[in-house]
Formats: C-alpha cells, structure tokens, sequence
C-alpha cells in the first residue's frame, strides 16, 4: 500500500460562484448523492432491503404460501402486507433504493467517462523533478550512447510493453521519457458500472414488456390448448403488454415419461408434444426440465408433473358425463388431490329443470402406488399400484356465487352450512382403474384411468439475451479492473559530464497510481537492463 | 465407498483438530518476535496511505540478528502443524473423491456435500498461501478452526447419505454454476481468516486489550499484510462469486425454472452476499474510509455467506432443491 492514493474523484469542484440558494442546494444534494459515501450506504441499504424477501412468502414467488402465511399469523399478515412485505421487490421503499443508487451510479459514472476520455487523450506527464522521492527510484548511472540513442531505446522498450510513452527533449541537451500504462483498469471500470446500468434498465425493460403463465397441460389430443391469456392458471402480463400481444401457438401433449430412482426421486422427465406456431402446421418436438421448448417470443419451461383423473359419471337419468381432473400432488411420491365437479347432473329430462340439491361432487386421494397397509400416502411416484380414495357428496356446489372458487377442492362454506352434504360412508371409498362405483340414489363413478400431466411454465422476456451480454461485459470490465495496475515510469537521460568520452546518465522514478504490489518487480526489470552498462537492454531481472 | 468417504471424514476432522492443536501449541510458546522478523520485512514497503497500523509495526517487532534461529518448541509445532494440515487437506480430497464415486457424480448434489467441496477449495487456497508465505504460518491456527467447525456443522445437521439428484440439477450448468459457488465461497472462507486477525491484530495495535484484541498480541505479522492477503483473496473471489451466482446461476434457472431470477431465497442471500462484497471493494478504494471499516465489511460479507449456507437451508423453503439438510 505504498500508494499515492490518486484516483479520480467525482466531479470537480467549479469555480466558486455567487449561486442561487436553491441552485446551491440542488448541486450540494448532487454530490452528496453521486459521493463514494453514499454509494456505499445505498448499496448497504439495498442488502438490508432485500432481506425481508426471504424471511415472508412473496406473492410473486409462491402465491399459496403467503396465503398460508395469513392463516397462520392472522394479526400480524395485514401488517407485513401494508409495508410490502408479501411484495418487496416491488415496493416502492425498494425502488426508491434502487433508483437512487441507479442516479447515484450515472451522476458517478458520467463525470468518470469524461474525465477518463481526457486522461486517454493526453500525454502522460513530465517527469518530477525529483525522482528519488518517488516510491520506486533508480539511481543515475551511465550509458555508452549518446543521450539521444538511450532516449529511444528506452522508449522503444517501453513501447514494446505497451506504455503509452512521450520522449521529451530537455533544455539541457538530455532527454525524459515518460511513460504510462494501466488505462484498461479504468476503462473497465467504467465499462463494469455502465454494464451495471444496463442490467438494470434491462431488468425494467423485460418487467415491463415481459409476461408470464403457468398451465397445466394434461395429455390427450383433447387436452391441447392456444396460447391465449384464459388459458392460463395464472399469468401476469407486463405492465405495457395487452392480451393481444401474445404470441400465436397451440401446444398438445402426446407423451409424457418420467423415470425414477428406487427411492422415489425422480430422475428424469420427458415431455412429448406436437406445437403449431402462427398459422403453421403442428410439428412434433419435446423437452425436458434443463432444456425449455424455445417457441418464437415464448419459452415453454417443464417444472413439474402429476396425474390427471379421468372419471365418468352416471347419474340416476342414465346420462354420462366425462372429467379429466388434474390432482396436485402433496408429496415427493405423488399423493395427489383434486376434485371432480358435476353440476349440471341429475337434470330431470321431463322438466328439463336443473335441481341444485342434486349437484355432485366428489374429494379423492389419488396414490400411484398404493401400500399394502391401506394408509393414505403413496409409496412411490411411478403408478405401480394406483389406487383412489374418494368421498362423494352431493347437494349444492356452491359454484355459481360468482367467486373464484379453487378447482382443487370442495366449497368448504357450502358444506359447513349443510347445502352440501356427504353421501357415502365414513371411510372413502378406494376405488381401481377401471372399477365403478354405485352410489346411494343408483347413480354410478366409473374411474376410467389417469394421464399424466406436466405444469408448464410459459415465458417471455425481450431484454434476456441483452441482460446476459451486458452481465458477460460487466464481468468482463469487473477483471480488467480489479487486476489492472496503472502506473508511471520516467527515465531521465542526461548527457554524461564527461562530454569527451561521450554518453548518458540515466535515472528513472516509478509510480503506482494503485494498490500494485508487483510494481517493485516491474520497475527493477524496466530499469535494471536499461540503465545497466550498455548492456543488452532487456534481461533477466 | 460411501462409508470409506465417512470414515475419511471423519479423519480429515481429526487431522484438521489435531492441526489445530500444533497451531495452537506455537501460538502458544511461539516467540513472536522470531516469527514476526520474517513476515515484518515486507511490511516496510507495505505499510503506507490508509493503514493506521504503520507506526507500531517497528516497535513491535525487536531487531533481530540476521542468523536464523534454532528451531523452538514453538518452532517445531509449527512445522507439524503445516504438516498435519496438509494431511487433512490429502484426507479431505479423498472424502470427497470416494463420495463422488459412491455417488457417482460430482460430489455436489446436497448441502453436505456443498459444505464438504466449499472447505475443501479454502483448505486448499490456505495451503497454497501457507506455501508462498510460510511467515502467515500462525494464521493457521483460525483457518483449520474455521474448517473444523464448519465440517463439524456439515457432519451434525446436514449430513445426507449419498444419493443422485434430482432432475433439475441434471445439467451442465450445474457444473459450472455449482463448481464456482463452492470454489468463491471457500475463497471467502479463507479470506475470513486474515481479515479476522487484521481487525484483532489493529485494534490491539491501536491500544485495545479488551478480549478478542489481546489474541493480537501473537500475532506476528504486521496489520498490513494481513489487510493486503485480504483484499487479495477476495478481489480473487469476487469476480468468480460474480460469474457463479450472478450469471451462470440466473442462466441455468433460466432454462430450468423458466426465469432468470426469481427471488428465491438462495437467490436473495447471494444477491446480498454481492452486494455485500462490491461495497467492501468500493469502501476499500475510497481513501476516506479506513480499512478496518472495510475489512469489517468483508467480514459481514462472510456472515451472509454463512447465512445463505446454514440459515436459508435450514429455514427457508426454496425451489433449490440440493439445498436440503439431510433427511
Ligand atoms: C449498482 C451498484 C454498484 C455496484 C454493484 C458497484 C460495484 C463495484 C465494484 C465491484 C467495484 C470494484 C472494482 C474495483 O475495485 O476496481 C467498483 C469500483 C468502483 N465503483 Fe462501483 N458499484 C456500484 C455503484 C457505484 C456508484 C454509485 C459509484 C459512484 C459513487 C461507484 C463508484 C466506483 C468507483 C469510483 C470505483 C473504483 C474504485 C477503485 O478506484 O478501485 N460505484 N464498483
């Protein structure tokens, strides 16, 4: 650390100036704001920020979590909420850090890149007057050739290392030779900060003009669906995106495979699909969890799978009805729920009228692999012996209250008020692929089979590729920075006193103008050669 | 083989314990002034600008004949110390070879696997600077107890038995992301060490005798380099900290999870880990703050390492699923 600790400071001070109060004010805030100080203690407060993120559940990462969350601390849940704690990356207390230290950046930035095109541009300095005061010294020693000649073979060396070298001629016949090198350091620097900038105007970008979906995508011709933003579980469009902007596709899974280990982990999954694009023609692809279905403005990521039931019911007028039910899985090994609904069932064909008391819905387990102990878990993910649980009720759904209700389970309220009541037995009743069940009133559930399911995660953002050149330069610049060592040499040559026989004296001085440890070594292997006895001018040092 | 990887395991503790102790034995009977004679020449060139510690170093150190010294009590524990700890490191290479063999694959696929790779890069890191610097020998004594307590912790909760992965991690952007996650982090973990022992070793040359300061007082080599090995390792650190987690990790979630950053809470952690890091580079370029201020910095950079580590495994719920403590 024996560094002159010359760096570029922000922004110069101007000419002292009778201002405004208010100019004054504004500029005094400027600085405060672009000052190094502050850098640091906003980028303090942006890690103190983000930490509430991963202590509460965020809406935008796991929507179901924060919902349990107010379940379970049902004082304190409205309280996170007001101060954004379910959405802090996008509270306005984290954009104000952000953007400040986005401000903070440029106004440090900016006067940075001026002041460093100056520096590239100008020549490096004159050598001090005293060299021997600068950290490195060489003392004078002597040269055969004229001062001249040891002039330019000097600089010819240092140019050879990539100084920026300027030969001068002094008033007293000798020569200085000044030498710089290091620019990269700032430039990336400068280059790492601006690529800062552009990630995060990158990040706005793909917040604003991006959009996003999950679906449950069954297999089965009949299960396809158009990329439309009903067709989605759920979807957030970009705050500049309308529903029309969505790219065209139609997705339908053909196929799906999942392999396992022993243990019930899985080990690989496969999704087969057909796709179609615009008005093209369907065409067969597939995917996997590391590798996304990458469409035209769209990527369609597998991250999960499970097994959708499907279920025939019979009501007491003998007419069928199908389902496909995806059930959610609540374990590793695929115990899965779900519900299958049938309102519009039990429709006297001599009224025609619906009765809403006959309505008829069903809860189940589904185990892919059942145990031999009838628990209610399944012992493995793949369906070796698949067995469903089922509880039937019938009565009013509860459907059309007009609210959002889940598709995963029953209306609670409608039971608890007893306008939905459970038909059959205590226990539930388990039920085969292929086996039928007769309920109470003559009607019949056929469990017909399962399909597998895979949950698609279905995204684009336009800035992605940007953000990944900007990160790749940034780091780029983040290197040549922290390695790079900018530093000066001078050589002073003078003509020797004995002007009879000739030759020069040549003393140098060097200075790191950063932390450079190895700027020792560098000095003595410039100097030592080259101020050697007319010697060979470069050598081992 | 995956009980050969837990006997060696256990063994690699052991050496690194009993390293511990031979440190811990020249700390003890060490004469500092013999040790601190080799690790103060640099110093002279060293100290300057922003280290406060310049004008004490001198007098801490007594002029000493330039013949070298018969080997001490001191002496010879630290030189089976050295010994010993280069064993544990041979011993914890093999840990890990024979659980990638049991595993077969990259020993990488839980926390304790994670844990068991991360000391094993700051072991290694420590050994090479033991080698080039054999006057930061006494720095030792913290390293293998920082490797000690960590693979204790590694061994107490998160121990998994070996196992394949998940299909998410089937790719090669787990290579490349996890492989350089572990080797920053056990740069930072090594880099912990100095900058642990600059903050004691300062305060005592400030004048502190409160507890952990008067551990400085054996300390032999002078504030500065210590401060100096610190920047260093973490400048090393830094870049690839970057590369790990904050491109090749948002890369790989990409073509996984379908977005490049989702703010999971590993992600979270080592958003604030980064953060962390870049303000100590930046209080430590700026003249006006001291560098003990930013080696603190440094040093709460590693307890949000720590945290991402232990904390966010243990109790947070994440879709990184390698992060699971045993079960
Ligand atoms: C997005 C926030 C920022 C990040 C992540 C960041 C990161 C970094 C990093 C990692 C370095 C170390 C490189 C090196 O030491 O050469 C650095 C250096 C530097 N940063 Fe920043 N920075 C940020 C914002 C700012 C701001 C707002 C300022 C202006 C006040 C600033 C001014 C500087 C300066 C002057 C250096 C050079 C220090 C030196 O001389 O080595 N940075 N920055």
């Amino acid at each position: 650390m024996t560094i002159v600790e010359d760096r570029p400071e922000t922004a110069e001070a101007p000419p002292p100036r009778r201002a405004n109060p208010v100019w004054g004010l504004l500029r005094n805030s400027w600085r405060q704001l672009t000052s190094m100080r502050t850098a640091l203690i906003l980028l303090f407060l942006l890690a103190v920020a983000a930490i509430p993120g991963s202590i509460f559940p965020q809406t935008a990462v796991n929507r179901e979590r924060v919902s349990q969350y107010y379940t379970a601390h049902p004082q304190l849940a409205p309280w996170v909420d007001r101060f954004g704690g379910f959405e802090v990356y996008a509270s306005p207390w984290f954009a104000a850090i952000y953007l400040l230290l986005f401000t903070s950046l440029v106004g440090c930035v900016l006067p940075r890149l001026r002041d460093h095109l100056r520096a590239l541009r100008t020549v490096p300095p004159d050598a001090p007057k005293r060299l021997d005061r600068l950290p490195q010294h060489a003392p004078a020693r002597t040269r055969p050739e004229t001062p001249a000649a040891a002039a330019e073979s000097l600089a010819r060396l240092l140019r050879r290392r990539m100084f920026r070298t300027r030969v001068r001629e002094l008033p007293d016949g000798g020569f200085s030779v000044a030498a710089e090198k290091g620019y990269l350091k700032e430039t990336g620097n400068l280059l790492f900060h601006f690529a800062m900038l552009a990630v995060l105007v990158g990040v706005g970008f793909g917040h604003w003009y991006g959009w996003h979906g999950n679906r449950i995508l069954v297999a089965g011709e009949d299960q396809g669906f158009c990329n439309a933003i009903t067709q989605y579980d759920d979807s957030a469009l970009g705050p500049w995106v309308t529903a029309a902007d969505l790219p065209k596709f139609c997705i339908r899974m053909t196929d799906f495979q999942a392999s396992y280990q022993s243990t019930g982990q899985p080990r690989s999954y496969l999704a087969t699909v057909q796709v179609k694009e615009g008005s093209g023609a369907y065409r067969g692809s597939s995917f996997t969890v590391n590798d996304p279905l990458r469409l035209h403005h769209a990527n369609v990521h597998l991250i999960g799978h499970g097994y959708a039931l499907e279920l025939r019911y019979t009501d007491r007028y003998g007419v069928t009805q199908n389902r496909v039910v995806p059930f959610l899985p609540t374990d590793g090994m695929q115990t899965s729920e779900g519900v299958a609904q049938f309102p519009d069932v039990n429709i006297d064909p001599k009224t025609n009228q619906r009765d809403d008391s006959l309505q008829v819905g069903f809860e189940g387990v589904y185990l892919p692999t059942g145990g031999t102990d009838g628990s209610a878990v399944s012992q493995f993910p793949a369906e070796n012996n698949p067995v469903l649980y089922l509880t039937a009720y019938r009565g009013n759904l509860g459907l059309d209250v007009g609210k959002a209700a889940s598709v995963y389970a029953l209306n609670r309220g409608q039971i608890n008020n007893g306008e939905l009541k459970k038909i059959s037995g205590e226990r539930p009743q388990p039920l085969r692929p292929g086996g039928t069940w007769t309920l109470d009133d003559g009607s019949k559930l056929e469990f017909v089979g399962t399909r597998e399911y895979a949950t698609l995660a279905i995204r684009y953002d336009p800035t992605q590729a940007l953000m990944l050149v900007g990160a790749a330069l940034g780091l780029a610049g983040l290197m040549l920075s922290l390695f790079g060592h900018r530093r000066r040499i001078w050589f002073r040559v003078s003509p020797a006193n004995d002007r009879e026989a000739g030759g020069s004296v040549v003393e140098a001085g060097g200075l790191p103008r950063t932390d450079y440890p190895g700027f020792a070594a560098e000095f003595a292997a410039l100097t030592g050669p080259a101020t050697d006895d007319g010697h060979a001018e470069e050598g081992t040092p | 083989m995956a009980e050969l990887s837990n006997q060696l395991m256990a063994l690699t503790v052991l050496a690194y314990l009993a390293a511990m102790v031979c440190y811990a034995g020249e700390y003890a009977f060490g004469k500092r002034s013999r040790i601190g004679k080799a690790a103060a020449r640099p110093a002279r060139q060293l100290v300057g600008a922003g280290a406060p510690a310049d004008a004490e170093v001198p007098d801490d150190v007594p002029v000493q004949p330039v013949s070298p010294p018969k080997p001490g009590r001191g002496e010879w524990s630290g030189r089976i110390a050295a010994v010993l700890n280069v064993l544990a490191l041979v011993l914890h290479l093999g840990t890990l070879a024979t659980r990638g063999i049991a595993a077969d694959r990259m020993p990488w696929g839980n926390m304790y696997e994670y844990i068991l790779s991360a000391t094993f890069v700051g072991s290694a890191v420590w050994v090479g600077v033991l080698l080039r610097r054999p006057a930061l020998r006494h720095l030792g004594l913290f390293s293998s107890l920082a490797l000690v307590v960590l693979l204790g912790a590694a061994a107490l909760v998160a121990y998994t038995p070996v196992g394949p992965l998940v299909p998410a991690l089937h790719s090669y952007w787990f290579i490349v992301h996890v492989s350089t996650v572990i080797i920053s982090s056990g740069i930072f973990l090594i880099g912990a060490v100095p900058a642990l022992m600059f903050v004691i070793k300062n305060g005592y040359d400030e004048g502190r005798r409160s507890f952990p300061y008067t551990l400085g007082k054996r300390v032999p080599t002078p504030a500065a380099v210590l401060e100096r090995l610190t920047f260093r390792l973490h400048a090393f650190a830094f870049p690839l900290f970057t590369f790990g987690a904050l491109i090749a990790g948002p890369l790989w979630a990409e073509a996984s999870w379908g977005r490049y950053w989702g703010w999971d809470p590993k992600e979270v952690w080592a958003f604030i880990s980064w953060i962390v890091y870049a303000a100590y580079l930046h209080a430590r370029a700026t003249p006006s703050v001291k560098r003990t201020v930013a080696t603190w910095i440094a040093l709460f950079g590693f307890v949000t390492m720590l945290m991402n580590l232990f904390g966010v495994n243990l109790f947070f719920e994440g879709l990184h699923s390698y992060a699971n403590a045993g079960d």
